[in-house]
């Protein structure tokens, strides 16, 4: 890590000792916080998830996209390799792309023309010499001194991470073995397609979407979908894996086949005890119908990355979301809806109607956008005071039950580290 | 019958259904909603982006009257948010020549958002793009796309559109 400079002297002060357990409702409302954010964070030496390599198939293909708050072009070259850079023009600052994809030779500002190649570099100036004599650069003006800044990728399982920062750790040790073996568990050897792509704005401040997702407490209380229509029969476990520096995570769950051969044995007595809860049943269940796409029994999957991207599986619903900040009270979360180019159309159809669960109209994700709101509406005039996450203890180990918030104070941990704050 | 007769009442159905259906919604419980299309019907909402470059998912992807029966009681019995309302305002459909019965269908409309704590917001603008199956004198959607103009999606997309 390179030495951070000291906080500001009006950054109020956040103990030490709160770890990740106590978290100052300031840090999701203070302008200067969000600042750091993208300084630190956002531009320092983290991975931000891009965008998919299925969505630069050949050369000149780009797409649009943010890392924080910073424009950024993404784009595969003639030599195949995958490129990022600012979107931002070496000349004056204007916008280079102006779609949010396309495939283009290079990328010339609408400006004052100043071209630059697809790995970001200036190549060329509309009058660098002038007209007739008078006018055009200064002669010794170098054209490589300038240019927008390029960013480091990686390609994981072809999810594609930039860096503002070439320190940056190398992917595999960012994210550790365990969370790398389950982004390979879903993505490995597979031709990604996308199915769609969606964009919910979120009337709240990042982190609480980012708390939202590693918060494995919440998910049978706040969403009464599956409960409601009694749509859970078979015994379930499950756990969670957190990196080593604390801000990736994997929560899953299981079909428990001990448990289930369990029930088996005794059906005739069950049978007879099951009433049921509710009468409310669900007229159509092909919306849940599901099919094997794994080697094992996971159903859910939900693993992030530091500091705003998520990659999730449930049941055969796949999808990646990004979080990207815009102010300290708004954010975007970016929804693409992926299948893969050996589906058949009946797997592409269940994936289809399985997706009913996802995005911002989704039977298990609606409440999730609302929450945020709740949170940002509720603590204002509270912001010294503090949200508690003791569930399960304070530290920031995984395990093999879900009723705990040790991957949200994994990403605390992380975000102090990085933050310095 | 004159064709243009039949043309002027065909749109007179639609237009008269689609009036209907908006009631339901805004004014309504919406538990009538999926009366307005035939059993073995297709409804989806998916944005211009989405649409135009044939990418198949939607934010509600339904391909059953029952799957839309199962969404509104979803809605009313199981899900959690904040109370809130719609008002839909629809223009004059376009509609194509009937064949067989079915004739294609656009309309375009409006929809403020109306939340507890809130004012009126324009929530969402985009267009129907249907089919409707003519059943004596009624209106009745076989397939309905509702296509949103932009791919913003504020917060939560509950009820449908």
């Amino acid at each position: 890590m390179n030495n951070l400079a000291p906080l500001g002297a009006d950054m109020p002060v956040w103990a030490k000792e709160d770890e990740g357990f106590h978290v100052p409702y300031w840090v999701f409302q203070r302008e200067d916080v969000l600042e750091m954010e993208n300084e630190r964070l956002f531009q320092g030496e983290t991975w931000n998830y891009m965008c998919l390599e299925a969505e630069l198939q050949s050369p000149g293909d780009f797409v649009a996209v943010h890392v924080g708050e910073t424009p950024v072009i993404v784009t595969r070259d003639h030599d195949g390799e995958i490129y990022a850079f600012e979107n931002r023009c070496s000349h004056r600052g204007s916008l280079l792309a102006l779609e949010d994809r396309g495939n283009v030779k290079d990328f010339t500002c609408v400006y004052h023309a100043w071209t630059h190649s697809l790995q970001g570099d200036l190549v060329g100036i509309a009058f660098k010499d002038g007209i007739g004599g008078k006018g055009g650069m200064e002669k010794d003006f170098c054209m490589n001194s300038v240019g927008p800044r390029k960013l480091r990728v990686a390609n994981v399982e072809g999810l594609i991470f930039g860096s503002f920062d070439e320190d940056v750790d190398d992917i595999e040790d960012y994210l550790g073995d365990e969370v790398l073996g389950r982004i390979r568990r879903v993505l490995e050897g597979r031709k990604m397609v996308v199915l769609g792509r969606f964009t919910q704005v979120l009337p709240n401040n990042w982190k609480l979407y980012v708390e939202n997702t590693k918060d494995s407490y919440h998910a049978s209380i706040l969403h009464t979908f599956f409960t409601t229509f009694e749509l859970n029969r078979l015994s379930q476990k499950g756990g969670i894996i957190v990196s080593p520096n604390g801000g990736c995570h994997v929560s899953y769950s299981e079909i428990d086949q001990v448990a289930e051969a369990e029930k088996a044995k005794n059906t005739i007595y069950s049978d007879q005890k099951i009433r049921s809860q509710s009468d409310l049943q669900l007229a159509d269940k092909s919306l849940l119908a599901s099919f094997k796409e794994f080697d094992d029994d996971i159903t859910l999957q939900i693993l992030t990355v530091f500091p705003g991207f998520v990659l999730q599986q449930i049941q055969n619903s796949i999808a990646v979301r990004q979080v990207l900040p815009k102010g300290t009270d708004e954010m975007h979360l970016k929804w693409t809806y992926i299948g893969f180019e050996d589906d058949t159309t009946e797997q592409r159809r269940a994936r289809l109607k399985l997706s009913n669960l996802i995005g911002p109209g989704g039977y298990v994700s609606m409440e999730d956008g609302c929450i945020g709101g709740f949170v940002r509406r509720g603590t204002k005039g509270a912001s010294d005071n503090n949200a508690v996450l003791e569930m399960g203890g304070r530290s920031i180990e995984g395990g093999d039950d879900r009723i705990t918030e040790a991957s949200i104070r994994g990403f605390w941990a992380e975000y102090r580290m990085r933050m310095g704050l | 019958m004159n064709i243009h007769v039949r043309q002027a009442e065909v749109s007179a159905l639609i237009s008269a259904a689609q009036a209907r259906y908006v009631r339901e919604i805004d004014d309504g419980d919406c538990t009538a909603w999926p009366n307005f299309f035939v059993d073995d019907c297709f409804y989806t909402i998916t944005s211009a982006d989405n649409y135009a470059q044939n990418l198949e998912a939607g934010l509600v992807w339904l391909d059953s009257k029952d799957m839309l029966r199962d969404r509104i009681l979803s809605l009313l019995e199981a899900n959690v948010y904040e109370r809130h309302s719609y008002r839909h305002m629809i223009g004059q459909p376009f509609v194509d020549e009937l064949e067989g019965g079915e004739v294609d269908s656009e309309t375009s409309f409006m929809v403020a958002r109306i939340t507890r704590e809130g004012p009126t917001d324009l929530f969402a603008t985009g267009r129907y793009i249907d089919r409707y199956r003519i059943v004596g004198d009624e209106a009745k959607i076989v397939s309905r796309t509702v296509v949103l103009d932009s791919n913003q999606i504020d917060t939560l997309l509950g009820f449908p559109l």
